[in-house]
């Protein structure tokens, strides 16, 4: 019961003094988080994302912190009701205390000043995370400044079932022509949703002739960068599932999908999920990934604390166990969750990294020599455009 | 002390239309029957004399009971008791529940209970179902329910329409007898003239 | 002492309403100081209009809205007219009865996957017509949004015949169908023409209720509506969760939009009424049968299906929360195994409790104020005119959509306490409806009877009023905590997702596809839906065990 009873704490809780904790006191932070309860909104659609949160919720429960996962079905949601809370004046111990985050809501609540920080380069763990060979430091090209902290790398695959597609599609125009070779057995996550735009991004980098141009954010040039885009698109559309009169409305729902035998190949942010979901016989044993041969859209995955937070100790100090060796391998453990870490090898304690170096991936998972390396998100600018479009052209009629 | 059940000109109005005027007084023991036709405002009177008049109605005049003017008072405090045609026991309290729900607090209520439904040849009914009596036990329960409560005057709303010949007569008879004993003033309305009969007091018709 | 509470319950429908319209209209006319718009203009109605998608969504919830009541109602007239009276009724309304406390959300979740194309009805097909895989069929959130209307249909059916049920003894059915046959008319053809255009007066604000659902509901279109576009409310919702603060107005005019299509929604329904009266009348007129067999057997067909769909749909729910693999064509999961349960039930109990918490206490909140103003109404012979009937309706009519975002800064601060009052909105009426019938049925001269045996008032409320009606009572709780269980935008909106019920996390899950989570979660919301009508009907008859005048009533 103890949703019951933290829910009665929220009915009863006073508003707390409103005094910013200085994240460099850690000791501080600790005395500070304890008894606090922490409201983590984060996205709710994967159950194996929720049994991590529930575990990372245990751990925080031995340092005194309270976790409560709040289930969005969208990050927006979380963005939007602390947008709210500004609008009333509730500046104080707000609903969020914490946002699973990044990308384009990341760039509008550090533009708007509605975040905590900087706290990220603070935090004890912080010492082990790779800050060279992993984009952590930037966030879709916006620089982090600590107002957000990682905790997983996250890199598009696809998900293709072995049984019934042996030679999956690796580049835009091999989508093109298996989808016209196969009609109704692609598709993809409706634009806006972020995996479906993030598919967007994924051709439009494989298309274009020099993807650095996608670095700056959206110009006069958009119309001639994006054109052999939509050319794609329109020739991919009549032949996706369902002729692209529906959509799977979220990345996981593709799996159900691919089990069903509606379609046969699914993308993914997550190099590990289909092994996951084998593990929870929502993928058949045959499901197997890969990436493009131009290679994949890579980003990390972070936290962030709204500024008007009640909890931020209590925040800090999850964002912290997110960081932890022990916390970090679970996640990349692939029947767990199967998520990269942030963490880089050599600054790992030997134990620690003899464990990492332990895990077995999982028969779906591909190594990270074979993940290769990612590809550098494009300025968010563009998932929004591009999103917009898509919605205009597509999504609409 | 007067024990009488006095009514002092009450004047019954519907929506400004006068609707009956009754001034009379039943002395302790005694019948007085109304009867007249239905519309005629039998029940509002009974309504008003209980004190529940509907707001549709307006009434001036009082009631008088053992020398007292209880117009103002609320229906629980006048303690008249009121009959139906239907027995109306309550469906989910027991027989002797509903005999002990009007009784007065005192010592002995078992006792009590059990010697009035003797009195009235229902022994050992007490736990009974009320959905389980026939029409006329139920009619039996329903009178003596009334008398233990100690009732200063008692209503008759058509008591006996709905009893059967046979029982009809019997229950007239025990109604009366019992209204009598207890030196209450009974006030009836009825349309069957053998009622107004049976009960032999004076008889005044509305309408 | 009760003589105010009429006047506090009004307030409780009415205000809420006006203030969240009100709250909602400001930032739709561009006037919102902390989002940065502080003066008045119509750019807000601009951008909602810029939507490509706009005219297509309205038009979808118009359509979807409209179909799906004339649906209903048509089912409705078929069902009764064709059954009334017989046994086959007799059994089909013992099935429907108890779907009215089924979700919308649990019933929306069994019915996509009983149509969808690699559904329970395509598996048991697939042996027959040789299917290895399952056909690409646009079968659930289809353009013209058909599995959304029928969805809306299996739905509401339940509610609209218990509500056509509730007022038709005092029509008399049975002599006057006597009287229409023995002139010489068809069975149904009597029953339309005597008895129908009685029961839909007592059920008109039921039927826009319904309209109003239709146009409006999210969860349920969320599920099995289009989406490209998908219908104006599941838009709105959108634009109101968007990052984009801008967007916030947009969604404010969208909201606007939406009311403005359903007001013109229910006067267009007004007309069609009186079309449909004059040519109803017409019909009578000239004396014209129906042919009788083919619509009865219409009638029992379509609602046997209805009501397969949302008692099929929980069964697969039942099965998947236990399914091993599970893949097409099979009927049937590999193995079954307690793993979904072991993985989500302990959280799901745990939201339960939260979801009957809310629920409990708005329905005894509701449960007082309803006791309180019916009361109120037998002592002091206050009689509510249609007027207050139409106040109780209020939060009902207005689309959720149109007042909630709204109420949401008025009620800032979510916990338990503002999620429970924004559910007592809702709630009130339902019970209210559900109470009011069979407290004024009571017979007033048990209490004239117990008052003249010296009981006061309170007395007779507590110990001769309440028991007997013990088991309305119960049962009208029994609908509010369905009622309540089931909001979806109210928990969401209000609660800022702070407050998680069954159903906002059900339809969470829905976006994510695992049919497991699912099917946990749906019985889980199912569950608590239905377990208070279980013990509406079992405790009664526990505690009247011994008291035969207690059955029936």
């Amino acid at each position: 019961m103890r949703l019951l009873t933290t829910a009665f704490a929220a009915l009863l809780a006073l508003p707390a003094a409103a005094q910013d904790i200085d994240p460099g006191n850690w000791e501080a932070v600790l005395a500070e988080a304890q008894g606090q309860t922490v409201y983590w909104h984060a996205w709710g659609g994967s159950t194996t994302t929720n049994d991590f949160i529930a575990w990372i919720g245990d751990r925080a429960a031995e340092q005194g912190v309270t976790l409560e996962h709040v289930k969005l079905s969208d990050t927006a949601d979380a963005v939007s009701r602390v947008v709210a809370e500004k609008e009333s004046g509730a500046d104080q111990d707000g609903a969020v205390d914490m946002i699973w985050i990044n990308g384009a809501n990341f760039a509008a609540m550090k533009d708007q000043g509605l975040l905590f920080g900087p706290f990220a380069e603070q935090l004890p763990n912080w010492q082990y995370v790779d800050v060279d060979g992993k984009t952590v430091q930037t966030d879709f090209t916006v620089p982090v400044e600590g107002y957000e902290s990682p905790w997983a790398m996250a890199q598009v695959v696809f998900i293709h079932d072995s049984a019934t597609v042996d030679a999956p599609p690796k580049s835009a125009t091999a989508i093109l022509e298996w989808a016209q070779a196969n009609p109704g057995r692609f598709t993809f996550p409706q634009p806006p949703d972020f995996l479906g735009t993030t598919f967007l991004k994924q051709m439009l980098i494989d298309l274009v002739p020099d993807p650095a141009v996608l670095q700056e954010p959206v110009g006069e040039d958009y119309d001639e960068i994006t054109a052999p885009l939509w050319a794609f698109l329109d020739e991919l559309t009549p032949h996706l599932w369902r002729s692209g009169e529906a959509y799977p409305q979220t990345g996981p729902r593709q799996l159900q999908l691919i089990n069903d035998g509606e379609v046969d190949i699914a993308i993914s942010f997550s190099p590990g999920e289909a092994t996951a979901a084998i593990a929870n016989f929502q993928l058949p044993d045959t499901a197997r990934t890969y990436v493009l041969d131009k290679g994949t859209l890579g980003n990390a995955s972070f936290v962030a604390i709204p500024y008007n937070s009640g909890s931020k100790a209590g925040a800090m100090v999850v964002a912290n166990l997110l960081l932890s060796p022990e916390a970090q391998l679970r996640a990349q453990t692939p029947d767990i969750l199967g998520y990269g870490t942030v963490l880089d090898m050599d600054k790992l304690s030997d134990e620690d990294r003899a464990a990492f170096e332990a895990l077995d991936l999982g028969i779906a998972t591909l190594s990270p020599a074979e993940l290769g390396p990612a590809q550098a998100e494009p300025h968010p600018s563009w998932a929004t455009r591009l999103a917009d479009d898509w919605v205009a052209k597509y999504g609409t009629n | 002390m007067d024990d009488a059940l006095d009514l002092r000109d009450v004047r019954i109005t519907a929506k400004g239309v006068p609707l009956l005027s009754v001034s009379t007084r039943i002395a302790p023991g005694h019948v007085i029957t109304l009867m007249g036709p239905s519309g005629a405002g039998k029940s509002t009177l009974l309504d008003f004399v209980m004190g529940g008049l509907s707001p549709a109605f307006r009434a001036s005049g009082s009631v008088w009971l053992g020398g007292q003017d209880v117009t103002g008072l609320p229906p629980e405090k006048r303690r008249i008791g009121i009959l139906y045609q239907d027995p109306l026991l309550f469906p989910h309290l027991s027989v002797a529940q509903n005999l002990a729900f009007g009784l007065p607090r005192g010592p002995d209520r078992r006792a009590r209970i059990d010697a009035a439904l003797a009195e009235i040849g229902l022994d050992g009914f007490g736990p009974r179902d009320p959905a389980t009596l026939s029409g006329g036990q139920a009619a039996r329960v329903a009178l003596m329910r009334t008398l233990l409560s100690g009732p200063r005057a008692l209503l008759l709303d058509e008591p006996f329409s709905k009893l059967d010949a046979a029982l009809r007569d019997q229950m007239r008879r025990l109604v009366f007898d019992r209204a009598r004993a207890a030196g209450v003033p009974v006030l009836m309305v009825t349309h069957d003239a053998a009622d107004a009969e049976a009960a032999g007091g004076q008889v005044i018709r509305l309408g | 002492m009760l003589r105010p509470l009429p006047l506090l319950t009004a307030a409780l429908l009415a205000l809420p309403v006006l203030a969240g319209v009100i709250g909602t209209l400001l930032p739709a006319l561009g006037h919102a100081p902390a989002i940065g718009l502080d003066g008045w203009s119509l750019a807000p109605f601009r951008d909602a209009l810029a939507w490509p998608g706009l005219t297509e969504a309205a038009l979808l919830s118009l359509w979807t809205g409209l179909a799906a009541t004339l649906g209903t109602l048509a089912l409705l007239a078929l069902i009764l007219g064709g059954w009334h009276g017989t046994r086959a009724f007799t059994a089909l309304e013992r099935i429907l009865s108890p779907l009215l406390a089924m979700p919308h959300t649990a019933a929306a979740l069994g019915i996509a996957f009983l149509i969808a194309p690699s559904g329970w009805i395509a598996r048991a097909l697939a042996p027959i017509l040789g299917l290895s895989r399952p056909p690409d069929l646009l079968i659930v959130q289809d353009g013209l949004g058909l599995s959304l209307i029928a969805g809306l249909i299996a739905k509401e059916l339940p509610f609209l015949l218990l509500m056509s049920l509730a007022a038709l003894p005092q029509l008399r059915p049975n002599a006057r169908l006597k009287t229409a046959r023995s002139l010489g008319q068809g069975r149904m053809a009597g029953w339309l023409k005597a008895i129908f255009p009685g029961v839909y007066r007592q059920i008109r604000l039921p039927v826009l209720v319904v309209l109003v659902y239709g146009m409006t509901n999210v969860d349920v279109a969320v599920i099995l509506g289009p989406n490209t576009p998908s219908t104006l409310s599941v838009q709105v919702t959108r634009w109101m969760v968007d990052p984009d603060l801008a967007m916030r107005a947009t969604a404010a005019a969208g909201a606007v939009i939406q009311l403005a299509l359903v007001l013109a929604a229910m006067v267009f329904w007004v007309a069609l009424e009186r079309g449909a009266g004059r040519v109803h009348r017409f019909w009578v007129w000239c004396n014209h049968g129906l042919p009788e067999r083919p619509l009865r057997l219409a009638g029992i067909v379509l609602a046997t299906i209805a009501a397969g769909l949302v008692l099929f749909g929980l069964a697969s729910l039942a099965v998947w929360s236990v399914a091993g693999p599970w893949r097409f064509p099979d009927l049937a999961p590999e193995f079954l195994t307690l793993r979904s349960w072991m993985r989500h039930g302990p959280e799901m109990a745990q939201v339960a409790a939260i979801t009957l918490l809310i629920a409990g206490l708005s329905t005894l909140i509701a449960l007082a104020l309803t006791i309180g103003c019916l009361e109120a109404e037998h002592r002091h012979g206050m009689t509510p005119g249609s007027r207050a009937l139409w106040l109780l309706y209020l939060p009902l009519l207005i689309p959720q959509i149109a007042f909630l975002p709204g109420l949401q800064s008025l009620l800032l601060k979510p916990s338990l306490v503002s999620v429970t009052a924004a559910h007592l909105v809702f709630v009130l009426p339902y019970v209210f409806l559900s109470l009011g019938d069979p407290w004024r049925a009571w017979d007033p001269r048990y209490a004239r009877v117990a008052a003249g045996i010296g009981a006061g008032r309170a007395r007779v409320l507590w110990q001769v009023r309440l028991p007997m009606l013990l088991a309305p009572v119960l049962t009208a709780a029994a609908v509010g905590m369905a009622v309540s269980v089931g909001q979806y935008l109210p928990t969401l909106l209000i609660g800022g997702g702070r407050v998680p019920t069954l159903t906002t996390e059900a339809v969470a899950l829905a976006a994510g596809g695992d049919r497991r989570a699912i099917g946990v979660w749906g019985l889980g919301q199912a569950g608590a839906a239905f377990a208070p009508f279980a013990l509406a009907l079992i405790l009664p008859a526990l505690v009247w065990r011994n008291r035969k005048g207690m059955r029936n009533g």
